[in-house]
């Protein structure tokens, strides 16, 4: 503990990383440069999230983390302990009990509260990278609110499979303003980006950028009149709990083709356990 | 150089600059909600929650400037120890410091550029009173609609006609704050809203 500062980074980096946060904040959605550090962990491991998560801990916090939904993953662990040793805060794996929740790729499905922050671990923050490599161009077209080539992507999408195909990291929308890459959660917790009562703050390492939803913004998933935007799950219950609103993940059991679908928010599949809830794959 | 120029820092920087950025993000993550901030004792007129603002967010990279009562000897000299923050004129700022009719006009502050609308100033008002009552503000952050003793409205409602350019501001009294991001729709709740607004 005392062979570091608090939460690993030094006092300069934190307020440079809480500045860019705050204008984050105040511009929902557009994505803020900042000078992006070497973190104890490669690119890809969640480095921007981390970073915001050191520069928004305090010693008070109970800290949560998770990779797909699930607390104990390599990922997850491995970032707890990271805070656990640096910054001595008290750890969890329950969503309520948690006041920061570092994510991968997942929003839990228990509603968050106020005073609770979620921080996202971002790979490409940017929605056009895919569409447009070059940053001059996509940094133009977000000024100038292009974002045709965003809608064309996803009508090539419904010419081709007949049906908007993107199914993680699709795009929303944020405050009629700009276009927002959510990270890759599946469109699934898309309608949870939304009005949200915590604060959602996204990381992006590697790519040095830093994003913002403030509580109770509004996001909207992109989508066409005749093609609806539409949450998606595996048309399951799960297995272990039996829950039918949460969503799932596809495992492979035998070589014989068997699988089972189960909860990939391994908090909430536990404490509906522990509740009496039972599926039918549970021993 | 006085001895209160070198003290009223933070005691323990990394958590009390921790314990005082999350009331300053809880505040502009939810405008118009009043938050507590502890930590700093600097040199009137600097009030303890502008001296704990400015050591949490400013440094070296970060350009001040002091408007009217503000740019006194004392607050440089404190400022220039704790932060090491370089003093400019109102369009080079990155924070602006001072009472709003010191401030004015707010069309001289950096509003960032239509590719980087976030290199734009934030200006941290000290008023003599801080309230959850006066104008009525919407938008990201408030769930329904929340309310704050706004210095005026007009200035706020220009400045939210320039989103996604335009300022940010954090009102600080005593040891509370509270913010007003450039997000935020500010209109008049009542004529006595008015009135206590052109008392002030």
């Amino acid at each position: 503990m005392t062979e570091y500062n608090f939460a690993y980074l030094d006092e300069q980096t934190k307020r440079m990383i809480r500045r860019a946060i705050l204008k984050g904040l105040t511009i929902p959605g557009y994505q803020v440069p900042f000078a992006s550090r070497e973190m104890p962990m490669p690119y890809g491991w969640g480095t921007g999230g981390v970073q915001v998560s050191a520069a928004v801990l305090t010693p008070k916090d109970t800290f949560k983390v998770i990779d797909q939904g699930a607390d104990d993953t390599t990922n997850a662990v491995s970032i707890r302990t990271f805070f656990q040793r640096t910054a001595g805060v008290a750890t969890t794996t329950a969503t309520s009990d948690a006041t920061v929740i570092q994510t991968r790729h997942r929003i839990p499905e228990e509603p968050l509260h106020e005073g609770q922050i979620l921080v996202y671990q971002v790979p490409i923050p940017e929605p056009l990278r895919f569409l447009e490599p070059r940053e001059s161009e996509t940094r133009k077209m977000h000024s100038l609110e292009e974002y045709g080539l965003m809608h064309v992507k996803l009508y090539e999408d419904i010419s081709r499979h007949g049906h908007i195909a993107t199914s993680y990291a699709y795009p929303v929308k944020v405050e009629g303003r700009y276009v927002m890459d959510p990270s890759p959660i599946p469109k699934f917790d898309n309608p949870k980006l939304g009005d949200m009562a915590a604060i959602q703050l996204f990381g992006a390492g590697r790519e040095q950028r830093i994003y913002a939803l403030p509580p109770y913004t509004q996001v909207v998933s992109l989508d066409f009149e005749d093609h609806p935007f539409e949450a998606s799950k595996a048309d399951h219950p799960c297995g272990m709990c039996g829950a039918t609103d949460s969503y799932l993940d596809e495992l492979i059991i035998d070589d014989l083709g068997g699988r089972m679908f189960v909860c990939s928010d391994t908090d909430y599949c536990e404490a509906r356990q522990a509740a009496g809830h039972k599926g039918k794959d549970a021993a | 150089m006085q001895a209160n120029t070198l003290s009223g820092g933070f005691a323990d920087p990394a958590t009390q600059s921790a314990h005082a950025f999350r009331s300053v993000m809880e505040a502009m993550a939810r405008p118009g909600a009043i938050q507590d901030i502890h930590g700093a004792a600097p040199p009137a007129p600097l009030s303890p929650a502008m001296g704990a603002v400015l050591l949490t967010l400013c440094d070296t990279e970060t350009p001040i400037y002091l408007a009217g009562d503000m740019d006194c000897e004392a607050a440089r000299a404190w400022l220039a120890f704790h932060t090491g923050a370089p003093f400019v004129g109102p369009a080079q700022c990155m924070f602006a410091v001072g009472k709003w009719d010191a401030l004015a006009p707010l069309s001289v502050y950096p509003i960032g550029t239509s590719e980087y609308p976030d290199r734009s100033a934030t200006l941290i008002v000290e008023c003599s009173e801080l309230a959850a009552s006066g104008a009525t503000l919407t938008g990201p952050g408030i769930k329904d609609q929340a309310t704050l003793s706004l210095p005026e409205v007009d200035a706020f409602q220009d400045n939210r006609t320039l989103f996604p350019l335009g300022l940010d501001f954090i009102f600080t009294c005593g040891e509370r704050l509270a913010a007003l991001p450039r997000s935020t729709e500010v209109s008049r709740s009542s004529s006595e809203a008015i009135a206590q607004v052109g008392a002030s």
